[in-house]
This record gives C-alpha cells, structure tokens and sequence, in this order.
C-alpha cells in the first residue's frame, strides 16, 4: 500500500505547490495591487456601452442532449478499461459479457441515429 | 505520517467544500465546490488504493458531469429574487422537515450495529501483486455480470429518455438526406423539349 502511496507522491507534491502559487499570486494581487473602486470602474463593461440585457439567456436544449450523450458513452468507454485484463487472460465469459454490454448499447446508439439527434439542423 | 496528513487535508476539503455546496449564495459558485469536492474525494480514493475510481471520478464527475451542471447553471435564465421569494412563508414546513429529516439521521447513528458478517465484507483489500484495475476487471465482467448488463441497460434507458425528452424537430429546415441525393435520377429534374424558333414553351 505504502509502494503504491509513494507513486503520487510527485502528485501530492505538485498540487502543494500549486495551491501555495496560486494562492501568493492572489493574495499579492490583494495586498499590493493599488484599490480605488468608483461605480464606473466596478460596473459591467460590454464595448464601451452599459450592458444591454443578463447574460443568462434560454438557450437550445440541443446543446444540453449532445453533453447527455457524451457523458454515457464517457461511462461506456471507462468500463472498457478493466476488461483488458480479463480479456489477456482468456476468459471467453468476459468476452462475451462485454459484447452483451455494446450491444445494448449500439441499440441505443442506432436508436439515437436513426432519430436524427446526432444532426445539427 | 504523510498518509495520515493527506487523508486529513483531503477530507476537511471535501467537507468544506460539500458544505459551501449548499450555502453558496451564487450557483455557479456551488458548482465549482462540487468540482472541489469530487477531487478532494479523488485524493482520498487514492489514499484507499482506488486507483481506478480516483481516475473515473476525475475523467467522468469532474470531465463531465461537473461541467454539464456548470453549463447548465451558468446558461439557465434563473432569476435568483423570484427564487427567494418564497422562502418566508415556506420556512415553517421546511424547517418542520429537515428537522424530522434531521432526528431521523442522529437516531440512526445512535442505533447503528454492524452485522456480524459486515467486517468481513468491508473493503476487501486488493490482492498482493494485482494492480487495482486488475482485480476490478477480475470480477466486473464476470462474477457481477448481472450488474454490469444492468448498467448497461440503465445507461441506454438514459439515452432513449434524453432523445425523448428533448428531441424536437424543427419545421422548415432543409436537411441533407443523402439517400434521396444519392438516388436522383436524370430524368426526374431535367427535361428536354425541341423548341421552335420564335414559338417558345407553350
């Protein structure tokens, strides 16, 4: 277990010094950084003009359907990533318990295509 | 030392930051603890010798489904005054449920035991010599197949319900079909007719 610890210890390492920088940079920017607020300076700037309208506008729920369908075959190719040892050992179940597996998920898939949700119209 | 060091820093942030989850005032503030915390629980798998769920919890919470919250807070027109505006005349019945909510929670740890068998079961440690993802693979695709097909069909259930639910088809856009372009004849489009001089197309 130890071994295994000491592998990321590198890691551990980098995300300390990471945090420790970015944490000087700010805090510098806070302690020495002249501050001198005024309604102008802090308001919100778009080109020169005052801002016209929120930034949160109702947007196409299409855009969310492709991140949907992203993160399942995300999930789908993380379980393929333990298969392989199975699999270099010769085990048929393994095989074919994978190939159940896809092939669900290709009736998705096909599902998915067919309906045209894969287009851009 | 370190190891013991790391575990307390890991989880006082997943802590930390699962708390400031709920009280962040700004959404998009919250879901930018979420990520925190899904990491700090990244460090701490890592410290179990979870390699494997260390990685995926990166690779698909924090990659993914992280950033799809985040996109979805940072775009949806919420007006947060209207949010709160309801929030006196609601205090009494919710503070009545988190409370019962809250008695259910204390006096289940006070009553909690262990079955006999449970310490035999919990966390089984990677056998010496096997890698983590090994000994995953070792059992995933074959002693809990029947979890796994289950996975699989929840992921395509999810997959049907989000085309169902969102999938709408616009009117009036002209799409490729290339099927149709593919099978067009010659003759289906273009004619051609002898004209006269003079007389033009009757």
């Amino acid at each position: 277990m130890d071994a295994l610890l000491l592998e990321y210890l590198p890691i551990l390492i980098f995300l300390g010094i990471a945090t420790v920088l970015g944490l000087a940079f700010m805090v510098a920017a806070f302690v020495l950084a002249p501050s001198d607020p005024d309604p102008e300076k802090v308001s919100t700037y778009e080109c020169g003009f005052n801002a016209f309208d929120d930034a949160r506008l109702k947007f196409d729920v299409r855009f969310y359907l492709v991140a949907i369908l992203f993160i399942i075959f995300d999930l789908e190719v993380a379980f393929l990533f333990p298969w392989i040892f199975p699999i270099f050992e010769g085990n048929i179940f393994a095989f074919w318990s994978m190939a159940v597996f896809l092939a669900v998920l290709t009736v998705g898939f096909l599902y998915e295509w067919r309906k045209g949700a894969l287009d851009w119209e | 030392m370190l190891q013991a060091a790391a575990f307390y820093i890991f989880s006082a942030i997943a802590v930390f930051s699962a708390l400031m989850v709920v009280f962040a005032k700004n959404p998009v503030r919250a879901v930018l603890f979420l990520i925190l915390a899904f990491f700090s629980a990244a460090g701490l798998f890592i410290l179990l010798g979870a390699e494997f769920l260390a990685m995926i919890l990166v690779i698909v919470y924090v990659g993914a489904v992280a950033v799809l919250f985040l996109f979805v807070v940072m775009m949806l027109d919420i007006d947060f005054a209207e949010l709160k505006a309801g929030f006196a005349e609601n205090a009494i019945v919710g503070g009545a449920v988190a409370s019962v909510l809250a008695l259910v929670l204390v006096l289940s740890g006070f009553i909690w035991v262990d079955a006999n068998s449970a310490q035999a079961n919990l966390a089984a440690p990677t056998p010496e010599g096997v890698s983590n993802v090994a000994a995953l693979g070792a059992l995933i695709y074959d002693r809990y197949v029947l979890f796994f097909q289950l996975a699989g069909l929840v992921l395509l259930v999810a997959m049907i319900g989000a085309i169902v639910l969102t999938l709408r088809h616009r009117d009036g856009v002209k799409r490729q079909d290339m099927h149709k372009q593919v099978n067009r004849k010659r003759e289906d489009s273009v004619e051609i007719v002898d004209v006269e001089p003079g007389e033009g197309i009757g």
